[in-house]
This record gives C-alpha cells, sequence and structure tokens, in this order.
C-alpha cells in the first residue's frame, strides 16, 4: 500500500493514497464532481475539462483538472466555487451548441443550471460526438485493437476508422458503444449479423451449439480466443450454457 | 559518466582528444587567418535568398577570379543578420562597410572600388528614410546601433557550415571549461546565478528547470531543442539555427552535462529546409571533431544529439505536444501535473529549452553570471531577440538587452511608423499575445511588464499597427489563426475559439450583438482557466486585450456599424472626392470590376458603388489622395 496523503476537499479532511487523482478521491468519499471524458478503466485524458476543480497551494489557487491532478499533501480543494461554477457553465453552453438535442447532454446542463447557450441559435450544431475519445481509448486500451482512432485537427476533428473507410481492425465487440456517453455510436443486430454504424464493420455472430443464440460476433471471438491462447471450439457455446 | 581515458595525444585525423588539442587546432585556425584581408560577408540566409544572394555570392567569387584576388580577398556566405527588408546584405570587414539591396549588376563595382581601392558606393548605403542621413558601416546603422547582438552578432561573421569559422570566434571554448573545470552541479549553480530565464514563452528559470531534470530518479534522461517556432512573422529561431547552428549545439552538450544526460534532440520543423541542413552539418562536423558523441574532448562524457523535423504544427511548439511527436504520435498536449523534468519524452525525466535559451548558455558560462545578470532587468536577465514587423519602417530580426522602452524599439530601432501614420498598437508574443497601445508604450520590456499589461514575451514576436488597422479585425485575424492550429482535444479550446471566431466575425461584419463584447469576455475566461495548454490559456489574449485598449472600436463596428479604421469590407464604402480628384484615370484601368468610369481630364472619375467590391485598389494607387474610405 501507497504512503497516505491528507487533503481537504470541500472542508472535509480526507486520507487518501498517494498516486491517486483527485476526482478518484472525491468520488471514494461521496463527493460529486461531473465528468464526461472520464472512465475509471481507461487513462484520464482530460478533454472534456467539466472535472475542473480550485487547488491551493502555497497561497495560490488555480484551476486544475480533477481527473487528472495528483493528490499531495495538505491539498486544498473546492469542488464548487465560484471560478469553477462560472467555468462549467461556460462549457456546458459550448457543449450545447456543439451538441443541440443530445439528451446525456442536455440532461447534464440541466443539472448545472445552464438553459440554453449565449451564443446566436443560427450557429448552433446537432453534433452527437463531443470528442470525449472514450471509445478511441477504450479500442486501444481495453480492446487493444486501436480500430478507431481521432483524425484532423481542432474544429475538424472527428473519430473515424483508418482514411474514414471500413474499420478493417475492429472485431465488433461493441465496446465503443458501451463506453459512448451520447450514445452517438450505433450498434445494430439482425439475424446473425451485427452491424456498427459508425465504422461502417458488419460482422457474422456466433451461434451457440447449446442454446441456438447469437452471442458474439465470431471476429472478436477469433481475437479473444487468440489472445488468450484458448483451445480451438473454446467458444462454440456460449458463456451461459457453458 | 565513465572512467576518464588519458588523452590521446596522437589524436585520429581531425578529432580533438583533449582541450589542449581543441586550444592548438583554434590556434592554427587563427594562425592562417589575416585579420587585416578584406573578407566580404554576404548574407545567404532565407530572407535575402530571394534576392538572388546565391547568384550574388558566385558573382563575388568569378569577379575575384577575374581580378586574379583570390589571395587578398576571401568571401564568407554567412546567414541572417535580420535587416531582412534590405536585402541583398553584405558587410566588407575589417573596416565594416554595410553594403544593402546589392544586385548582381554592383558585384564587380564593389570589388573594384571597395575592395581594390578602397572607395565607397555611396548608392548602396543604409539611408536612414526619416532623417536621409546615409551610413557606410554597419555599427552606425540606427537599426543596428541600439541593439545589443549578444546571439546574434556572430550571425554576420561566420559561415555556419565551417567548424573552423565556429572555432575562431571562441567556440567550444565553453563546453572545454564546462568539461575540465566544472562540476555538474556548478554549471546548474552558474545558469541558476545568471538569471536566464526559457525563451520559448513561458519564461521559466532555466537553472531551476536544469536542476529538476538533474535530481530526477532515472538513469535515461533526454535533452531537447524546442525549434518549433510556428508564429506568424517570427524568425528568431530560425535564423540562430541556419546562422550559428554550433552555439546552439554547444548549450546543448553544456546542458547535457551538467543534466546527466547522453540523449538530446533537437525538434525542428520541416518548413525550415536550411535550419535543418545547417543543423545536421554542424552535428556531423561536431562529432567529427570529437566535440559531440562519445568521449568529448577526452572528458570521458558521452552525448548523441538526432534531428527531428516536425510537421509544422502549430501546437507542436507546446512542450508536452512535441514530446508526442518526438515519440511519433499525433502532437497534442496533455497536461503537465507531472513536469517533463520528472516524466517526459518516452516518460523518462527530460529538459526541454528553446534554441534562444541554449545559444545564451555559452555566453553564460565564458562571461560569468554576474556579467549576465548585469545586463537586464530586476526579473529578466540578458538580452532577447524579436522580430520586429508590421508597419514600422526598419523591420527586422533585433536583438535588445531586456528592459528595453518598447518606444525604443519602436522609434528608435524600427524608426517609427511608415508613411507618417499614427502608431496604434503593437502585439508581442505571437498570435496569442495581446495589444499593447499608446499609452502602455513606455514600457520597459521584459517578462513581466508585458504580462502586466495583457500581452507576453511569448517567443519574441512584435508586430507594429498603425491606424489603418482596425482591432477587431486583427483580433479576428489571430483568433481565426489558432483555431486552425488548436489541436481539438480540449473542448474550451477547440469549441471556444470556433465560438470566439464567430462572433468577431459577425462584428466585423456588423452583425454583432450588444451582449456579444460581454460575452467574448466570458469566453477568454474560460479559454484561460480551463484549457489544456498554453495555446488555449492564452489564446484570448488578443480579444481581451483588444477589447480593454479598444473597446470603442468595438462598439464603433457593433452600434454604429462603422470601422473607424476603415478596413471590415461590409461597414466601409469607397468614394471618390471630387475636389481632389484630377480625372487622371490612373485608377479606372486596374478596377477589377470596372467599376470606375473616366469621364474627361480634369473631370473627378465616377465610381459605380453597384459593382465596387471594396478592394482598396484605387486608394492604393491614388497618389493624391483623392479616394475616401467611409
Amino acid at each position: 500500500m501507497n504512503k497516505l496523503v491528507n487533503l481537504t476537499i470541500d472542508s472535509r479532511k480526507l486520507q487518501a493514497e498517494e498516486g491517486k487523482t483527485v476526482l478518484e478521491v472525491a468520488r471514494e468519499n461521496g463527493i460529486d464532481i461531473p465528468t464526461l471524458c472520464y472512465n475509471e478503466e481507461l487513462e484520464p485524458y482530460g478533454a472534456c475539462r467539466l472535472c475542473l476543480v480550485e487547488i491551493t497551494k502555497n497561497n495560490r489557487s488555480r484551476l486544475v483538472t480533477s481527473c487528472l491532478y495528483p493528490i499531495e499533501e495538505g491539498l486544498v480543494v473546492k469542488t464548487g466555487t465560484e471560478k469553477v461554477v462560472a467555468n462549467r457553465k461556460m462549457l456546458m453552453e459550448l457543449l450545447l451548441a456543439r451538441c443541440q438535442g443530445v439528451k446525456a447532454i442536455e440532461d447534464l446542463a440541466k443539472k448545472i443550471g445552464v438553459d440554453q447557450p449565449s451564443f446566436k441559435p443560427e450557429y448552433f450544431e446537432k453534433n452527437g460526438c463531443i470528442l470525449c475519445g472514450l471509445c478511441v481509448r477504450a479500442c486501444a486500451e481495453v480492446v487493444g485493437t486501436s480500430a478507431i482512432s481521432l483524425v484532423n485537427r481542432g474544429v475538424n476533428r472527428e473519430v473515424a476508422a483508418p482514411f474514414l473507410e471500413t474499420a478493417n481492425d475492429c472485431i465488433g465487440c461493441g465496446s465503443c458503444v458501451y463506453v459512448c456517453p451520447t450514445d452517438f455510436i450505433k450498434m445494430e443486430e439482425t439475424g446473425d449479423t451485427r452491424t456498427i454504424v459508425n465504422w461502417k464493420a458488419t460482422f457474422k455472430m456466433q451461434k451457440c451449439q447449446k442454446c441456438g443464440k447469437n452471442f458474439a460476433p465470431e471476429k472478436q471471438l477469433e481475437y479473444f480466443r487468440k489472445k488468450l491462447n484458448l483451445p480451438q471450439g473454446f467458444f462454440d457455446v456460449c458463456p451461459d450454457c457453458r | 559518466m565513465g572512467s576518464r581515458p588519458r588523452p590521446n595525444d596522437k589524436a585520429p585525423a581531425g578529432r580533438l582528444n583533449s582541450p589542449k588539442q581543441l586550444e592548438a587546432l583554434r590556434a592554427s585556425i587563427l594562425n592562417k587567418r589575416d585579420p587585416k584581408r578584406p573578407c566580404i560577408a554576404l548574407c545567404v540566409g532565407t530572407g535575402c535568398l530571394a534576392y538572388g544572394c546565391v547568384d550574388i555570392f558566385q558573382a563575388f567569387n568569378n569577379e575575384i577570379a577575374k581580378q586574379k584576388l583570390q589571395n587578398s580577398v576571401d568571401i564568407r556566405a554567412t546567414r541572417c543578420r535580420g535587416f531582412c527588408e534590405r536585402g541583398a546584405l553584405l558587410t566588407i570587414y575589417p573596416q565594416g562597410v554595410f553594403y544593402q539591396r546589392v544586385k548582381l549588376e554592383d558585384v564587380p563595382e564593389i570589388v573594384t572600388e571597395t575592395i581594390v581601392k578602397g572607395r565607397i558606393v555611396q548608392r548602396l548605403l543604409y539611408t536612414d528614410p526619416n532623417t536621409k542621413e546615409q551610413y557606410a558601416k554597419e555599427a552606425d546603422i540606427p537599426f543596428y546601433k541600439k541593439q545589443q547582438r549578444l546571439l546574434l552578432d556572430a550571425n554576420s561573421k561566420i559561415d555556419p557550415t565551417s567548424i573552423e569559422d565556429y572555432l575562431a570566434i571562441g567556440g567550444y571554448s565553453a563546453l572545454a571549461k564546462v568539461l575540465f573545470q566544472m562540476k555538474p552541479e556548478q554549471v546548474i549553480e552558474e545558469v541558476k546565478k545568471s538569471g536566464l530565464r526559457g525563451r520559448g514563452g513561458g519564461g521559466f528559470p532555466t537553472g531551476n528547470k536544469w536542476q529538476s531534470t538533474r535530481e530526477a530518479h532515472d538513469e535515461i534522461k533526454y535533452v531537447i531543442c524546442n525549434c518549433d517556432e510556428g508564429d506568424p512573422g517570427a524568425f528568431m529561431d530560425r535564423s540562430l539555427m541556419e546562422g550559428n547552428p554550433h552555439s546552439v549545439l554547444e548549450g546543448m552538450i553544456i546542458g547535457a552535462y551538467a543534466i546527466g544526460s547522453h540523449e538530446g534532440y533537437v525538434y525542428i520543423r520541416h518548413e525550415y529546409p536550411m535550419a535543418v541542413e545547417n543543423v545536421m552539418t554542424a552535428i556531423k562536423l561536431a562529432e567529427s571533431k570529437g566535440l559531440l558523441g562519445s568521449n568529448i574532448l577526452g572528458s570521458g562524457f558521452h552525448f548523441k544529439v538526432k534531428v527531428s523535423r516536425g510537421g509544422g504544427a502549430f501546437v507542436c511548439g507546446e512542450s508536452t505536444a512535441l514530446m508526442a511527436s518526438l515519440e511519433g504520435k499525433v502532437g497534442e498536449p496533455r497536461a503537465k501535473y507531472v513536469h517533463t523534468s520528472e516524466k517526459g519524452l518516452y516518460n523518462r525525466p527530460s529538459n526541454l529549452n528553446n534554441v534562444e535559451t541554449w545559444a545564451n548558455i555559452p555566453h553564460i558560462i565564458l562571461k560569468g553570471s554576474d556579467w549576465f545578470s548585469s545586463i537586464g532587468t530586476m526579473t529578466s536577465k540578458g538580452t532577447k531577440i524579436f522580430s520586429l514587423v508590421g508597419k514600422v519602417n526598419n523591420t527586422g530580426l533585433i536583438e535588445v538587452p531586456m528592459g528595453m522602452k518598447l518606444r525604443d524599439i519602436v522609434y528608435g530601432i524600427g524608426g517609427g511608423i511608415r508613411d507618417g501614420k499614427k502608431f496604434k498598437a503593437v502585439q508581442t508574443g505571437g498570435p496569442s499575445g495581446g495589444f499593447i497601445p499608446e499609452s502602455h508604450l513606455d514600457i520597459a520590456v521584459d517578462f513581466d511588464e508585458l504580462t502586466r499589461v495583457g500581452s507576453m514575451m511569448g517567443s519574441g514576436a512584435m508586430i507594429v499597427t498603425d491606424e489603418n488597422t482596425c482591432m477587431v479585425d486583427m483580433a479576428k485575424y489571430f483568433v481565426g489563426f489558432l483555431q486552425e492550429e488548436s489541436c481539438g482535444k480540449c473542448l474550451p479550446c477547440r469549441e471556444g475559439l470556433k465560438r470566439m471566431l464567430q462572433i468577431l466575425t459577425d462584428i466585423t461584419d456588423g452583425r454583432g450583438r450588444e451582449e456579444d463584447i460581454e460575452l467574448l469576455a466570458r469566453l477568454a475566461a474560460t479559454l484561460k482557466d480551463a484549457a489544456l495548454c498554453a495555446l488555449g490559456s492564452t489564446a484570448a489574449n488578443p480579444v481581451l486585450t483588444a477589447i480593454k485598449y479598444f473597446r470603442d472600436e468595438y462598439e464603433a463596428h457593433i452600434k454604429d456599424h462603422r470601422c473607424p479604421a476603415g478596413v471590415c469590407k461590409p461597414l466601409i464604402t469607397y468614394s471618390i472626392i471630387n475636389e481632389k480628384c484630377p480625372g487622371c484615370g490612373k485608377c479606372v484601368e486596374p478596377c477589377p470590376t470596372k467599376a470606375i468610369t473616366f469621364v474627361a481630364k480634369k473631370e473627378p472619375v465616377i465610381l459605380d458603388q453597384e459593382k465596387c467590391i471594396k478592394c482598396g485598389t484605387c486608394y492604393d494607387i491614388c497618389n493624391l489622395k483623392a479616394v475616401a474610405i467611409k
């Protein structure tokens, strides 16, 4: 176990293991900090900036992203200062202006107290993707396939398969669909095929030899069978029937 | 560091194995050189290339051969001396005669008159546009006279592809001193005492950075030279790298020794082909002399440098993005809560400094921290190179002691505003610097003062604007640049700059709303507080300072639908001032839409507003100022 560190979050004196981030410690102690690009299974990324908190160190305070900031002895954190709130609201306005009609964003905006962005409505967009990069990171860090990536720069940035074509390395596992906070990535299943719509990738499903259920794409099962060095035919039956 | 092998007196061809051998080589180079012998030092830097300086250089060689002067005159191809707008440039040593706007056909005359007969060719001398005074010597020209060219001076004296030239001006003696007379801690102490701060923009104390990297626990550490200069109009690092790459390398080797690093990278943009070529040549030459690589000067210390070329993304000037790019990844920054001195390139302790910072090091080692810290202000020591561009009479690369008054830079070195127009503002620090108005012209230019007035030192770009510059339009230009260069990783920078640009475009198109100024200020605050890297957190500076110092211009655009500077096309109209127009018709033909009709001599021309696209061609052509902008 790592060394314990003393810190204060919103006037609560806390102790936590060195190496953790402010966000981790806050959540462990039931302190709510909104996030969009954070997932505990993935490396923190710091793109959505919603998890901003104000820290004070050596009598100087500044805003940091709590998902990335490592805790340290004597750190004083405030999660709801005027500055934090003002910034979070502006970030929410920016998100809303990008993602009109996206439920997850509208719900979060309501929670944070933002109604409509102050920008001219004629410039609003209906983009379902917030570029949080969760799908790309899940694909790379958890699945290990890196079938998709963030392409282009700045306002042209988007998530895509190589050359904006079919994602050849995609195994159809659907991790990206699962992890997407705005339900932008769509997956469809009909009969014995599964399609990840956004990456234009279609897969044949494996039928369980016992119950007959189409339980996972063949390509995904083969990928894991090889990766985990499992015998041929290991996935002939579904996990439920095994 | 390994055990020190004994200096080998019988060095392999060219390789120097001890400080003694270095000094012996230096002495032999200097012995062969006669300081009284004339030397034509012609600039063949990137700026002067456009003036055909390569042909001029060849013509000098031919002319010298023709007049059989090979044994009595030298010709040297130097790189940028900063006064690029006056190219092609040359200085004739030892007298220091300075010729500007030299053309191919001037070559025989220069050789015959100045080299052979010792006479000056008057028409090639610099004439001050304000006083009409002519100057024969470089050192007397106001543009140069008020500078302190600690780093740039060598640019006009050496051929950067010749290591002999660098050795002749004392090159690598600081390295020898460090390796044989100083412990790494002493080197760091000296750099700390000098007060040197990073020249790349952040202004972090260099010695402290070195110390943190030295103290970080890891066997492998990296030193990196940031030559990813990308600010519009800036060419400080480029010129140093092109003109004196050995000084940068020497600084890096000294830094590596102090930090305990054996591997270094020069990250340099691909669009700087001459700088890439010259630094690669310099590395090869330094290696062949045993000044770089294994067992440097027989000290046992080894250090290798590799060159990595960047693709030209502005954000890669940001240290963490640069390191990602070096690793072969997409050049995107990451949070620096864990400093790069602890975990940088390949997660190893890494020390990154800018070209100009590295080039300062040999001077500090040789002349001492006391000498260095005697130059500059309380908090900013030494000199700083600026690229002074825009609406001043003398544009170019300048080097001044920290603390020089902004007014002295604009009016003293820059020679004031062109065409007798009125000064409006100077923008410092690159695209994310702020505008500094007339009322702050007397500030002492250093890191802290520039920040205090809402701008920044940045890399040292300085863009002067005059009364014909619209501050809203200018802010829009920079926001547009930054929006394009934003990597798009973090929300406030990507989305915030996009919205800012929309608002500014609305304002310059006459569609601004009264609440837009407040909204811009709010957006700016979020960029500053919430952006991931310095590109985003400083991006709002041009907008914030433009609002702070030129709010009336914003209001004129929004409330009165008027652009006071006469720049924003949707808000202006061109018209002919009938009393002034003699009907010469000079403007008729160039008008691209045939909007101007010739009537008769002595009758004013007629401008058709329907056809006018507000390109400003007629306005620029008319010498009599008979075209008005409203």
